[in-house]
């Protein structure tokens, strides 16, 4: 505002003046709101006072220009009051002084000058004084000077010249912007109305709104798929489809933006800033198609590698290699119980040990302690007895150990009744079995005789009583024998006795042979040729006998003789290579001889028994017999000990064992022992074990009773201290031929 | 024939009861009650395992032959075979 005071005007005393004494101003001011200031007031520099009106001369305003500034505060754009006449003000000076206090004018255009002031005003106010003010007098005090308030700009130049191009000169304008901006302030305030505030407001709304309509909104997606769904093969409502898909996919696009629940709102897209547009086509419907397998079948599998199950592995493949290699094809029965059928035997086995326990410890352990208190008398500890049901009522007719496996010893049962014949059966007893033959053989006719093969165990010939001879394989499972002899291959046609030719030769001709299980029946046949030849011997020779053999033992060492013992009891001496003549004859028996036997070490003596009641030994040089025993009972066989040359065993027919040592007592028994139970038994033969100080005896009931030896009864001869103990076998030919040197040196003497 | 000997074994004086066991541990054939049995089987076989394998460690070239256990009251006795197991309990009369 400005103040445009004329030179001859004089601010009044009274008139306008402010509590300082100042003439008071009308200021156009911007602080002070517009209802406080009314056209042509006064006003203080702080207090706003409100001064009565000028009459003001009006003005023709052109060009007042639009009462506009930039800044927020409306009342003092729209003032019209301002925009009008200027104010003149008549102001009093007091001081005589212009102040700058006065500036400040309204923005109007000058006007006319001022008119007069409010006298009143600065009367009824009681001025005081400021230090500075200026003295003057009183005439001069009281000058009305004239102060005019005009809303020109005092800055604004007073004419302005513009070009006009469309005349081509300059042109006066006439108006000239008056407008002085004292202080303008870029402030923050928009109209509700506008766009921008329009926009603002929709936002708010939307963020604390969003919140809320958020579940709501995806509801509403929902509601929107699904009636996407529903109405998708719908052609009426397909338009419909659209919309709400396009909503769904706007929705989808634009997460943060969310429809909020009502309708009406419609969606706020700036059409000249952003567009969107959508579509959507029709998707596929996605089918899951599934398929589940049944698992496969799953097992545990563990094991261990232990250093055998290796070695087991290769053993198996080794085996594997060997059956392909030579082509195998034997099948064995697969029947699931068979299998055990080597476990079975061992465990019979251990049961029958149990069961005999005592007899097994005994066998194995017990000595006879008594026979330190008996003087050279010995015992027979009665061990384990064998019998069968099956071979009840037949007689052993045979008795023989396997030269390999000591502990079996097979049986021959027959019948020595010769009014009645039976069949025969031949058993194979273990030590370790008692109760039950390990293998069990049956025969049509009794069987005879029966001896081992030695070098191979597993063959047994059989002699029987119709004549035949049998070869019995132990190894395969069958129940007969291998061989028989029939007719053809030269049987006999008297019972075999003793076979034991049978078998050496066998043995022979299998050495000279090619094979084991070759064509024996060729080999037999020489034997039995050999045999029958034999037989028929005593029909040629001199003497006019027709006994047969019963009894002959091949000599040890020299390999062609051997003794036969015949029915009349008459011993020969015979030679396989002599076969017409006899080398020697005995006259030894009174009664069929029933056993002969030579000394296993002295290659001289041999033994003979016969039911005579005798038991002779003799040497073979000297047709009289050395030693002759009598027995009291037909004496049923005869052994000698294995492991001395002077021991030898007998059993007679009363049931008793006799056992001798011709070391010891020359003339008597050293063990004289009822073995069978029952008198009526009568023992049969008898054998010792080659290794265990045990033998069997057979008896006519089918019985095998098995018998320790006492100590006394296999004494060897007392080592002297000091002197080395031989045990070889010249000493027991040694210590026969003293005993026989002292009975020769006896017989010439008697 | 195997029939026959494990009936004599089961007429043997002092049986108590025999039994076949397979490779797994199942009896097959027994004398005995079922629950008797299953009870043997299984601990027997597991230690004729046990025991076998003891003695193939040492020697893999040896193999258990039988395997007695001699109690107060009985003697078990076990007989392995290669894909069987004979279990036989006796009394042994003492």
């Amino acid at each position: 505002m400005v103040e445009q005071v004329r030179g001859d005007a004089r601010p009044r005393r009274g008139a306008g003046c402010c509590h300082w004494g100042k003439p008071l101003v009308i200021t156009e001011n911007s602080l002070l709101p517009r209802a406080n200031v009314p056209p042509g007031a006064h006003t203080c520099c702080w207090r706003p006072v409100l001064l009565p009106v000028l009459e003001l001369p009006l003005a023709p305003i052109a060009g007042a220009g639009p009462a506009h500034t930039h800044s927020q505060h409306r009342s003092c754009c729209s003032h019209p009051m301002l925009a009008l006449a200027p104010i003149v003000l008549r102001c009093q000076r007091v001081s005589g002084i212009a102040d700058p206090h006065e500036a400040f004018v309204q923005d109007e255009d000058s006007g006319t000058d001022v008119g007069e002031g409010a006298d009143d005003w600065a009367q009824s106010k009681a001025t005081i004084r400021p230090p500075d003010q200026l003295d003057l007098t009183d005439a001069e005090l009281k000058e009305e000077i004239t102060r005019i308030l005009t809303a020109n700009n005092p800055h604004a130049p007073h004419n302005i010249v513009r070009f006009s191009f469309k005349e081509g000169t300059y042109k006066l304008i006439g108006f000239v912007n008056q407008l002085a901006v004292h202080y303008s302030h870029i402030g923050n305030l928009i109209p509700k109305d506008s766009d921008e505030g329009r926009r603002q407001h929709y936002q708010d709304e939307l963020a604390t709104g969003s919140q809320e309509s958020a579940r709501l909104v995806f509801s509403d997606t929902e509601n929107l798929e699904e009636e996407e769904e529903i109405k998708e093969g719908d052609a009426e409502v397909e338009s419909q489809i659209d919309i709400p898909a396009a909503e769904a996919s706007e929705k989808v696009i634009e997460e943060e933006l969310m429809t909020p629940k009502q309708p009406k709102e419609t969606k706020l897209t700036n059409q000249f800033n952003f567009s969107e547009r959508a579509s959507q086509t029709v998707n596929n419907p996605l089918r899951d198609r599934e398929c589940q397998m049944e698992p496969p079948p799953r097992a545990n599998f563990s094991a261990t590698a232990n250093q055998w199950e290796i070695y087991d592995a290769y053993m198996e493949e080794l085996e594997k290699q060997e059956k392909t290699k030579e082509k195998e094809k034997t099948k064995t029965p697969s029947d699931d119980i068979t299998k055990v059928m080597q476990a079975a035997k061992i465990v019979e086995r251990m049961v029958n040990q149990n069961t005999y326990d005592d007899v097994a410890q005994d066998f194995k352990y017990y000595e006879d302690a008594a026979d330190e208190y008996r003087d050279q008398e010995g015992t027979l500890l009665p061990l384990w007895k064998f019998q069968t049901d099956k071979a009840k009522r037949l007689a052993v007719t045979a008795l023989s150990w396997n030269p390999k496996y000591k502990d079996l010893f097979a049986v021959g049962h027959g019948s020595y009744d010769f009014m009645k014949q039976s069949r025969g059966m031949l058993l194979l007893y273990s030590m370790k079995n008692p109760s039950f033959p390990e293998y069990a053989f049956s025969s049509d006719s009794g069987i005879m005789c029966l001896d081992m093969h030695m070098d191979h165990p597993y063959l047994v010939v059989v002699g029987h009583y119709d004549g035949n001879v049998a070869i019995y394989n132990l190894k395969k499972p069958h129940s007969q024998p291998i061989f028989r002899s029939s007719a053809k291959s030269g049987k006999h046609t008297d019972p075999v006795w003793q076979s034991e030719l049978v078998h050496t030769d066998v043995i022979k001709l299998k050495v000279e042979g090619s094979t084991l299980e070759g064509p024996e029946g060729l080999q037999l046949h020489t034997v039995g040729r050999s045999l029958s030849s034999l037989t028929s011997r005593p029909g040629r020779s001199t003497q006019a006998h027709a006994g047969c053999g019963t009894a002959f033992d091949f000599h040890r060492e020299i390999d062609y003789m051997f003794l036969v013992g015949t029915e009349e009891g008459k011993i020969y001496k015979c030679s396989k290579s002599y076969s017409s003549q006899f080398l020697d004859t005995y006259d030894a028996h009174n009664m069929a001889v029933d056993a002969v036997s030579w000394n296993p070490y002295h290659s001289k003596v041999f033994i003979s028994c016969s039911s005579d009641w005798t038991v002779k030994i003799w040497d073979h040089t000297v047709k009289t017999p050395m030693f002759i025993y009598d027995l009291n009972s037909a004496v049923g066989d005869v052994a000698w000990a294995p492991y001395s040359s002077t021991v030898f065993a007998a059993v007679s027919t009363n049931g008793k064992t006799h056992v001798f040592d011709l070391s010891i007592n020359k003339y008597e028994a050293i063990c004289n022992q009822p073995v069978v139970a029952k008198k009526k038994n009568k023992i049969t033969h008898v054998q010792f074990n080659p290794v265990h100080p045990i033998i069997i005896v057979g008896d006519d009931r089918g019985h095998v009773t098995c018998l320790k030896l006492s100590p006394n009864l296999r004494k060897m001869p007392k080592e002297k201290k000091g002197q080395e103990v031989q045990k070889g076998p010249a000493v027991e030919i040694a210590k026969l031929d003293k005993l026989l040197n002292l009975v020769r040196e006896v017989k010439p003497k008697t | 024939e195997v029939e026959e000997t494990l009936k004599r074994i089961q007429s043997h004086k002092g049986v108590i009861g025999t039994m076949v066991v397979n490779a797994e541990g199942i009896p097959i054939r027994t004398t005995l009650d079922n629950s008797t049995t299953v009870q043997y089987a299984g601990l027997l076989h597991q230690l004729t395992m046990k025991a076998r394998s003891t003695v193939r460690d040492i020697d893999p070239q040896n193999d258990l032959t039988f395997l007695r256990i001699r109690s107060k009251k009985h003697e078990i006795m076990v007989a392995p075979d290669k894909e069987y197991l004979l279990i036989v309990i006796q009394n042994p009369c003492e």
